[in-house]
């Protein structure tokens, strides 16, 4: 196996579903030993959320589960028995990172907040991933993902202005927490590296969005431009085809084309229709504010003689940046993304060979690498309490009789 | 300075728009110095939408502009927010004195960044490979749309495009609706921006340890694709193509926006277990729910979901976001208001965590930026300046940082380099 830049790095996951899941596996496909703790008999929640292959529910084929957790070692342990805990304090010991996405009141109940861990071992960085923080008037708010898109102000720019706001969907709030997560650790093991201190990560999902992705529009706001209010891309001002979607022969495109150029290019290759001299449709600001739907019907025809890939080789022959909108099928079948090798192969003894997205960068000196399948309920038990943490094999049929793994 | 855990790193930035200068930010934010590269020939295009209109821009050169109006690409909030912390210099690396001035400033760099078309670089002997030969430790990250091999390398697109190709768009609309509506900000560029900025981290990290600097190449599309595993693994299994599902979850419900008193006022509300339905119904008065067979389990509640969201709405309507907020909270049910950016402007939470804060700026006065949500207990960062007015820092960077002559600095702005 080449090298890779995460190589060493000791991470004990004390997680479920996605967040914290994700964070560690983004360290882990770059290196970085990801130990995986999940309570017996039950396991990630994510076990159970699928897809399935054939649809057939099974803890070892949930879809969401194999994908998140790639590259880690998995071993169970029961954290509510003070055997537990002193076995999971006993691993914190000697990791590098601790990243968990509990709550503040469950972690400290546990005796694994903060400055408890700190003691145990200076130079831990814990990451902890929650909706809304360690601090703030709404830490103790409980929330799903379409909560912290409601707070984190993402659904203000999801959906029509006529209709109900909407949630970004498949948890994506988690990912995004968890990429911010995963960063702000790096900075940390850098600070770590130079100091031999540790420090507490404290990630909130709301503030991510609040920030990262729709933070521009309190700046906006601030400034006194309107609020955008789902009515169009980004707080409006742009010109036709600001972000429009056009339905073509077999699916549909995306057009978005901000400078003149880009549109009179377009409007040459459709030949430049007996509207288009119209001055009702060459006010590209009017068009995109007050008749948008007036200027997709005029352009409706000419799409719907071709295809997807017909006209994204015509944009593309021709410099006009509009592009189909893929679906999932689109994706993995898409010949751009194969040569890059974007998707990667697992082969896992309960589903069989499987396909499974691919990297989101490239190193190329340290190349990202899905290292191993995601882990088996409690497949690395003898190998970390034995073979690292010095129980024997008798000691392992103990704690199982006792419900401690 | 402890507080600044990237102090003593320095990175080039040729990021332009949004997602280069957004990746660089956090790293700004983190204490990075971070010097901007721009030139009066190659501006950042996010300077407009001040004073500049885009059309000025296409139509003038920039010298016309700021002639005209001094200050007119100093006034965009948006670009001072996506630059902050920065230092910035005006070079034009077109002419081989302005190249060789950057290679001179990347040998004393750790890191450089750029969100060109692939191929710009290179163009100008700025690329990875000739970097490396004059500082073999040297980290590039570069971000582009499609990412800098396969057939679509050369491939531009704004960020509703990134969205659209990279399998988002086909899964954020209504179910009752054709055409899928997408999300309507700039999600793409995020995505990538705070990719860009981890794995800069990560390779920092491995060079610190070995000494090995490293080419990254980010494609925006992948970034983005990356995150839908959960659609994609579905196909792979069952060749099942997910569409848009609305507020709907398949595991949770009820879920969704609810509308409440007031025009464009809704709340979220999400009750996946029994307990929380129970505490939903106790909390809110209607405690029939809870022997209403429909709605018995987890599972029933799916099933029912629609009759299950028109009591809710009679509920939700007789209050504020905020008043079914604090019912539900105090219950332990999981609901938040739906905010927008005035509303976040205001909130006490935000503003607290440091989320929304006010900077100066020279030309602009007090601007209000989004804070850092990266929260190190020890190293906290900062936003310690507002983004560069263009060329702001030459002197600092030629002068003291490289040893330039006052004499060769005049020769250089005389002849265009510096400029």
């Amino acid at each position: 196996m080449a090298k890779q830049a995460l190589s060493g790095i000791r991470v004990v996951e004390y997680g479920s579903f996605v967040s914290a899941p994700y964070c560690t596996k983004l360290m882990a496909d770059l290196g970085a030993e990801v130990i995986k703790v999940e309570t017996p008999d039950i396991g990630d929640e994510s076990r159970n959320h699928g897809p399935f292959p054939n649809d057939i529910p099974h803890p070892e084929r949930s879809g969401l589960f194999l994908y998140l957790n790639t590259s880690k070692f998995g071993i169970t342990l029961n954290v509510k028995t003070s055997t537990g805990q002193k076995i999971l304090k006993g691993l914190l010991k000697d990791a590098d990172v601790f990243v968990e996405n509990n709550t503040p009141q469950f972690m400290n109940e546990l005796g694994l907040d903060y400055p408890s861990v700190r003691e145990l071992n200076p130079r831990l960085i814990m990451t902890s991933i929650t909706p809304y923080g360690q601090t703030g008037p709404y830490s103790d708010y409980k929330a799903y993902p379409i909560n912290c898109c409601a707070i984190g102000g993402v659904s203000q720019s999801i959906g029509h202005h006529w209709r109900e706001p909407l949630t970004a969907p498949l948890s994506m709030g988690h990912y995004q927490a968890a990429v911010s997560g995963a960063g702000a650790t790096m900075v940390a093991l850098l600070v770590g590296d130079a100091t031999g201190r540790g420090q507490h990560i404290d990630i909130s999902e709301a503030d991510v969005w609040a920030t990262y992705y729709v933070g521009f529009g309190i700046t906006i706001h601030a400034f006194g431009a309107r609020d955008s209010l789902r009515k169009g891309y980004i707080g409006g001002g742009w010109t036709y085809p600001a972000r429009r979607v056009i339905p073509c022969k077999d699916g549909f495109m995306a057009l978005c084309a901000p400078q003149l150029k880009q549109w009179t290019r377009f409007l040459d290759l459709m030949g430049n229709p007996e509207w288009t001299q119209e001055p009702r449709y060459r006010d590209r600001h009017a068009m995109e504010d007050d008749y948008p739907e007036e200027v997709d019907a005029l352009l409706a025809p000419w799409f719907l003689e071709r295809t997807k890939k017909e006209l994204f080789e015509l944009f593309e022959k021709n410099a006009i940046p509009f592009a189909p909108l893929y679906d999932m099928e689109d994706e993995a079948n898409d010949p751009h993304l194969s040569e890059r090798g974007f998707f990667a192969t697992i082969d896992r003894d309960d589903t069989g060979t499987l396909k499974y997205p691919g990297a989101p960068y490239k190193f190329s000196k340290t190349p990202w690498a899905l290292n191993r399948p995601a882990p088996l309920l409690g497949e690395h038990n003898e190998e970390i309490y034995c073979r690292r943490l010095g129980y024997s094999r008798e000691d392992l049929v103990a704690l199982r009789r006792a419900g401690v793994i | 300075m402890a507080s600044y855990p990237l102090d003593g790193y320095r990175v080039v930035d040729f990021g332009s728009a949004w997602a280069g200068p957004q990746m660089t930010h956090i790293v700004a934010d983190m204490g990075a110095e971070v010097i901007k590269v721009e030139s009066r020939n190659r501006i950042d295009y996010g300077r407009m939408g001040g004073a500049a209109s885009a059309k000025d821009l296409l139509t003038k050169t920039p010298e016309a502009i700021v002639t005209a109006a001094p200050d007119s690409l100093e006034l965009n909030p948006v670009f001072h927010l996506l630059n902050r912390g920065k230092l910035g210099i005006t070079v034009d690396f077109t002419k081989p004195k302005g190249a060789d001035l950057i290679k001179e400033l990347i040998k004393k760099s750790d890191i450089v960044a750029d969100n060109f078309t692939p191929g710009v670089l290179d163009k100008y002997s700025l690329g990875y490979e000739s970097l490396a030969e004059i500082k073999p430790d040297i980290i590039v990250v570069s971000l582009c749309f499609a990412g800098h091999t396969g057939p679509l390398r050369g491939t531009r697109g704004y960020a509703p495009i990134i969205t659209a190709l990279a399998g988002l768009d086909s899964v954020v609309g209504y179910p009752d609706e054709t055409i899928p509506c997408g999300p309507r900000f700039a999600f793409g560029d995020h995505v990538a921006a705070t990719h860009g900025a981890l794995a800069m981290l990560v390779a920092l990290i491995h060079r610190n340890r070995t000494g090995e600097g490293q080419y990254i190449d980010i494609s925006e599309w992948e970034a983005t694709t990356s995150l839908l595993g959960e659609p994609l693994m579905d196909y792979f299994m069952n060749g099942r193509v997910q569409g848009p599902m609305g507020n709907r979850d398949i595991g949770i419900a009820p879920h969704g926006y609810y509308p409440c008193k007031g025009k464009d006022e809704w709340v979220s509300i999400a009750i996946k277990t029994d307990d929380e339905w129970l505490d939903f119904c106790n909390a809110t008065g209607n405690t029939s729910w809870i022997e209403d067979d429909r709605f018995s389990d987890s599972y029933s509640r799916l099933l029912h979901q629609d009759a299950l969201d028109e009591l809710i709405i009679q509920w939700t309507a007789n209050y504020t976001p905020r008043e079914v907020t604090e019912i539900l909270q105090k219950a332990s049910v999981a609901a938040a208001p739906f905010m927008i950016s005035k509303q976040q402007y205001h909130d006490p939470h935000f503003r607290e965590r440091g989320i929304v804060v006010e900077v100066d700026h020279p030309k602009s006065g007090t601007e209000t930026f989004y804070g850092i949500p990266w929260k190190l207990s020890e190293t906290p960062g900062g936003i310690r300046r507002s983004g560069p007015l263009l060329g702001q820092d030459n002197e600092y960077v030629f002068k003291e940082m490289l040893g330039m002559s006052q004499e060769d600095f005049d020769q250089m702005t005389e002849e265009k380099i510096i400029y």
